[in-house]
Order: structure tokens, then C-alpha cells, then sequence
């Protein structure tokens, strides 16, 4: 249930144009993440779906159905906010219970529903308190309670964990996770986090400044990034951005980058990024290495485009798992993840692997994707 | 902790200045109460801040019911009755248009709806007087002018609007718009969001809001004396005619018992319903 087709959604606040033309299309039962930097516009487009705000142009379709000009009640969705926005006044079993009551479920039907509801988020024994009596975990689910007894076809959620602590995001994430496999239901959730975004999501939306990045699922997004904004925004920490030279020559293309003691290296590529970079040759590209692809060489796995350079070790932070290895590369920051168990001075070098199989390039003008 | 300071010289030097304060407030109060409870020979007699030989409500009763005020010689109690008449529906009607007013200003806004707020800001620093003539001209074309309701009454509503649509405003700011989108997407229209979830939170606001129109309605002298007459006019009027009506000697005792009745209404309403007004006046700082 709960195909959802944005059409070219246009959104202009008086003189200023907040969204692009944005274009989504759902499959039935869909997990749609939007996730995207502050201010890039996700309650605009998320307000627009339910109705709450009206677009400028395009068509928004509710299980093949145009809604444009329904209001919010009318469009079969249900909503979860960030402040949680439960009715102050209200116990929680109203809470609930609002939308049913106003929507004239019949009182026999209410109870069922409120019995399914606080039974399957745990609430019964909190049924009769306020909001302001509950903690922020318990309000959040109370809020998505009240959006599960509408049964709708479409749930939209805003934000819904970024007021919780970190325990309580990751308890709520695999919660909502089950939901969504019970519901069977498209939902629409809105993060800025990216690690939500990779977890939650089976498709993900990454956009910016009004415009959808990419649209693709988690592996896509992060594996096959569109462009520099995407590569750069998913995954933590960030991918590195390296400028490189692409040369040629004996018949194989390589890239020329600049050690810390200043010699000209040859960082070698696999052949299928080989023929996809012969179209750049003698320019100077920008390469997307994400820190897991450089690793210390005992971790490395072996492969063909494996390639081992000596850099001075800026600073490292142990994260547990393995160990972040800050150093420089051309010039530009770059950081690898190395076993806890290397030796890391800091100061001195340490040969590290380049795992290139994975690597992406990007023009170092517009950030769009070359290979 | 603050318990430490609590008895320190500071605190004796707040508490010393307030009830200097508190005192200097109460003296007229004192002296009107005093008097009330004179007889007139006492009153040439003794000193203003004496204390009177007895409790004698003779000035009291002729006050009530017998003192002459304009042409009629029946006291202010009539006049106090109008003042009721008046207060209760303007306060009521003045806070209900308030509340809406804020309510659409804060979550309901339309083009041009800030200008809309400030053009109302400016109507609570418009003196009274200014309001006088136009007031009598529209009460005039819609021939109500003379008549305590709704004559005098819509005038108070109307000069009132400009203060309980900004305390509902300034509150209804502090209530997150989430809550509105949640409850139209839960399918609430206009009036259910009002009724069902700002107006059972608004309880601080309405105390305010009330109290502060009961106490400037009530307390009203001029647009009362100046949009009704004879047997309509409030309380207010009728103490300043009692005051005013010329007779052989000049009834003190009287004067000071009819002023304390018509300070009464306004002086309970403070007593019971005073904390909500402070923790009104502060609910939305300590909200944010
Ligand atoms: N009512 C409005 N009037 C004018 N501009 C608005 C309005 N609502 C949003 N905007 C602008 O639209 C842009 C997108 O806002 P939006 O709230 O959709 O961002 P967001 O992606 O949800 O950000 P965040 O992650 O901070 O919640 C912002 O630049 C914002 O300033
Ligand atoms: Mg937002």
C-alpha cells in the first residue's frame, strides 16, 4: 500500500524558489528516506505531500490517486513530527484516539484500534497520562501510535528521533524499522542523518538546495554516488577528495599524485576505471576514496587494484573498531581507517593501501561524476 | 544555597522598602475606610487618620440605597447593577474576539496579517479621547448611542480589542505550529483545533485577559459618562454625580462608602483570581 509519485514539485516562498522540480516515485510498501542538509527544503516537500503547504507546480499521487487538491484529512496519510506535537490537553488515549474521533470511527472500532495501538507500541499502562508526564522516548511513541491508528496509506515522518539520545534513536530506529515491516505501508521519513538514512531506508533521496541529488537505493547511493555532494554527504567520516592528474601511456592510464616527500607517485587503477578515465587523460580530476578503502596493509585485502604508499601520520582517533588515520595526500587532507593494532606514530610515516577498485571521480569544476 | 541569605540584611532592606511601599499604597484606603465608618460629627471632630468610636453603617446603607444621584434619591446600587450589565458581556465578548484574533494572527496568518497586527498594536496607545467622536458617530448611524448595552458596551469592546487580541497573540506564539499542522492532518478544521486543543491551554491567558478588561471596563469613567445618561450610566458616573449633587453639607462618610463599593468587584476579582494573573503575565517567559 502506499505508492506515492511526486511530479515535478515546485515550491516558491514569495520571491524565492525552495524546490526545484522534484521528481520520486515509490514502489508499494517503499521505505523513502529524504535526507539532505539543513535548510534544503524536506519539510517543504514533506508538508506539500501531506498538504499542509501548497506547491507551486506539479503533481503529487497518492496510490495513483492526484491529491493536489485535498486537504490534509483527505489525503489518507498520517504524520510524525520532531516536537513530537502531541495535544498538550489531551491523555494520551485521546491523543490516539483525535483523528479516529473526528473521522467518526464508530466507538467499538476506537477501542480495538487503541487496544492494537498501545498494545503493539507498549502504552497500555500509560494510556491516562498527559504528554508532559511522559518521557521524550514514550511522547515519540505516542505520537507515532497516533499515526498508526489512522491507518493511513501514506505515513510521513519529520525528523521523528533527532530529540532523542543517542540509545533511545537507535532503540526508536529498529522500532520503526519492525513498524514499517508490519504496516506494510510506504513511509516518507525525513532525516538529516545520514546513518538513518543508510539503516532505515530502502530508497534514498539525497537532496540539496531544493534539488534531488540522487535517488537510488543505500548501496547505490553509497557505493555509486551521482555526484560529489552526495559521495561527500553519506557516510562518516567523509569520503576523501583528492586532486589527481590522469595520465597515460605503455597503454594503461594511472594517476599522478604527489607524496609527502614530494616525489611523483603512480597510483595504478583497475582496468574498468582505466577505460572510463580515457576520456580525461592530462586532466586533473577529483578522486573519491572513502576511508574504509584505505587501510593499513595487514588489513588489506588483496586484489588486483591494490596499491601501497608511505604518508606521515597526522593524528590518529581510536574509535574501538579500528582507527582513524589522519594524513595528506597532494596536499589535501585525507583519512584512512587502520586495525587498532597498527602502529601509528604520529609524525612519522606508515605505508597505507589503496583499495581502488571502489574509487569514483568527480569534475573538480561542477562535482559531477566522471567514473 | 540561598538559605544563607534568606534572614541576611538584604532581605531585611526588601522587605523594609515593600512594606514602606505596601503603606504608603494603603494610607487613601485606610482613610476612606475609616471615614466611611464615621458619623459626620465625628468626622469634623477627629483627626482623618483616626480610628471611628463605633462601626456604624448608617453611610454604608444611605449609599447603597438612599443617597441622591441626579434627579432620583435611591443610592448606587442601581448604577452598580449596570455596571455588571455592562462589564460581564464586554468582558466576555472582547476576550472571546481576543483569543480568536490571536489565534489566527499566530497559526492561521494571511497576506498582509503582520500589517494587520501592527495596525492593532497601534490601537493600545490610542488615548481614549481620540476614540470619543467617531464612537458617537457610527452609535449615532446604527442607533445605539445613549444605551448602556450594547451602546457603552460595544464601545469598551471595541477599544479593548487592540489589548486581548495582542495577549492572545503573544501567547498563542509560544504554542509550536506543529501542533495545528498535527491536527489538521488528524483532520480538525478551524474551530475544533481552536476549541479542542488551544482553548483548554489558554486557561493563564484568559485570567489575564479577563481581569485586565474587568478592571479597565469597570474602572471606566469617560467613555461612561460620555455615551450614556440618567438611569444607564455606570458606577463610576453615579459616585462622581453623588459627589457632585450639591445638598447642604457634604456627606464624607457617604462619598467614601459608595467609592468602596464600586472599588469592590475589582478588588475580589484581584484576590481570587490574582496568582493566575502573575503566572499568566509569566507563562511565556518561562516557556520560551
Ligand atoms: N514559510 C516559509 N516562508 C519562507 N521561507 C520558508 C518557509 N518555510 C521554509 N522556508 C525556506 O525554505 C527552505 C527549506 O526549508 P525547510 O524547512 O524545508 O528545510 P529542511 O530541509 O526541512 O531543513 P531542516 O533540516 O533544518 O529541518 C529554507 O531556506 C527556509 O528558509
Ligand atoms: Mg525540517
Amino acid at each position: 500500500m502506499g505508492r506515492l509519485i511526486l511530479k515535478n514539485i515546485h515550491k516558491t516562498f514569495g520571491k524565492d524558489e525552495v524546490l526545484h522540480g522534484i521528481n520520486i516515485e515509490t514502489a508499494e510498501n517503499q521505505f523513502l528516506i529524504l535526507v539532505g542538509p539543513s535548510g534544503c527544503g524536506k519539510t517543504t516537500l514533506l508538508n506539500i505531500i501531506a498538504g499542509l503547504e501548497r506547491e507551486s507546480a506539479g503533481d503529487i499521487l497518492i496510490n495513483d490517486r492526484r491529491v493536489n487538491d485535498l486537504s490534509p484529512k483527505n489525503r489518507d496519510i498520517a504524520m510524525v513530527f520532531q516536537s513530537y506535537a502531541l495535544y498538550p490537553s489531551m491523555s494520551v488515549r485521546d491523543n490516539i484516539l483525535f483523528g479516529l474521533v473526528n473521522r467518526h470511527v464508530p466507538k467499538h472500532e476506537r477501542e480495538q484500534i487503541l487496544q492494537d495501538v498501545a498494545h503493539m507500541l507498549q502504552l497500555d499502562h500509560l494510556l491516562d497520562r498527559r504528554p508532559r508526564q511522559l518521557s521524550g522516548g514514550q511522547q515519540q511513541r505516542v505520537a507515532i501510535g497516533r499515526a498508526i491508528a489512522r491507518r493511513p496509506a501514506l505515513f510521513l515522518f519529520d525528523e521523528p528521533l533527532s530529540n532523542l539520545d543517542a540509545k533511545l534513536r537507535v532503540e526508536m530506529r529498529t522500532e520503526i524499522k519492525r513498524l514499517h515491516q508490519q504496516l506494510q505501508t510506504t513511509m516518507v521519513y525525513v532525516t538529516h542523518d545520514q546513518i538513518e538514512a543508510m539503516t532505515m531506508g530502502d530508497l534514498i533521496a539525497v537532496m540539496n538546495d531544493g534539488i534531488i541529488q540522487q535517488l537510488g537505493t543505500p548501496d547505490a547511493i553509497y557505493n555509486d554516488p551521482a555526484n560529489r555532494f552526495v559521495a561527500g554527504f553519506m557516510g562518516s567520516p567523509s569520503m576523501n577528495f583528492i586532486p589527481v592528474t590522469v595520465c597515460q601511456g605503455e597503454g594503461t592510464v594511472w594517476l599522478e599524485v604527489r607524496e609527502e616527500d614530494q616525489t611523483m607517485s603512480r597510483l595504478p587503477l583497475p582496468p574498468v576505471l582505466q577505460s572510463r578515465l580515457k576520456t580525461v587523460v592530462d586532466r586533473k580530476v577529483i578522486l573519491g576514496i572513502r576511508p574504509e578503502q584505505i587501510t593499513d596493509p595487514g588489513s588489506a585485502r588483496e586484489g588486483s587494484a591494490l596499491h601501497t604508499m608511505e604518508l606521515k601520520v597526522e593524528m590518529t582517533e581510536p574509535t574501538g573498531a579500528d582507527t582513524l588515520v589522519f594524513t595528506r595526500l597532494n596536499k589535501t587532507p585525507l583519512v584512512a581507517r587502520a586495525h587498532p593494532s597498527t602502529k601509528l606514530l604520529q609524525g612519522s610515516n606508515t605505508p597505507l593501501s589503496f583499495h581502488m577498485e571502489r574509487a569514483v571521480f568527480f569534475d573538480p569544476d561542477d562535482g559531477q561524476r566522471l567514473a | 544555597m540561598r538559605t544563607s541569605s534568606a534572614f541576611g540584611p538584604r532581605r531585611w532592606l526588601i522587605y523594609g522598602l515593600l512594606t514602606v511601599a505596601a503603606v504608603f499604597f494603603l494610607l487613601p484606603f485606610y482613610v476612606m475606610l475609616v471615614t466611611a465608618f464615621k458619623t459626620m460629627p465625628e468626622i469634623y471632630s477627629t483627626g482623618i487618620l483616626a480610628l471611628p468610636d463605633s462601626l456604624n453603617f448608617s453611610a454604608w446603607i444611605h449609599a447603597w440605597s438612599a443617597a441622591t444621584i441626579g434627579a432620583a434619591s435611591e443610592g448606587i446600587h442601581g448604577y452598580f447593577l449596570n455596571s455588571f450589565i455592562l462589564v460581564i458581556p464586554a468582558v466576555i465578548i472582547s476576550t472571546a474576539i481576543g483569543a480568536f484574533n490571536g489565534y489566527i494572527l499566530t497559526h492561521w496568518r494571511f497576506r498582509g496579517s503582520n500589517i494587520f497586527f501592527y495596525m492593532l498594536l497601534l490601537g493600545t496607545i490610542i488615548p481614549f479621547q481620540i476614540v470619543l467622536l467617531p464612537m458617537a458617530w457610527v452609535e449615532g448611524r446604527i442607533g445605539i448611542a445613549g444605551t448602556l448595552v450594547p451602546g457603552l458596551m460595544m464601545v469598551h469592546v471595541i477599544y479593548g480589542l487592540a489589548f486581548t487580541t495582542l495577549f492572545f497573540r503573544n501567547y498563542y506564539v509560544g504554542i509550536p505550529h506543529d501542533l495545528i499542522k498535527a491536527a489538521r492532518v488528524d483532520g480538525a478544521g478551524f474551530f475544533s483545533i481552536f476549541f479542542r486543543i488551544m482553548l483548554p491551554v489558554s486557561t493563564p491567558i484568559i485570567m489575564v485577559t479577563a481581569i485586565w478588561q474587568f478592571t479597565m471596563i469597570w474602572n471606566n469613567f469617560l467613555f461612561g459618562v460620555v455615551f450614556t445618561q440618567g438611569g444607564q450610566q455606570p458606577v463610576t458616573v453615579a459616585i462622581n454625580d453623588l459627589v457632585d449633587t450639591v445638598t447642604s453639607v457634604h456627606m464624607w462618610n457617604v462619598d467614601m462608602a459608595a467609592a468602596i463599593f464600586a472599588a469592590l468587584p475589582t478588588l475580589l476579582v484581584y484576590l481570587i483570581a490574582g496568582k493566575y494573573f502573575v503566572r499568566g503575565l509569566t507563562a511565556g517567559a518561562v516557556k520560551g
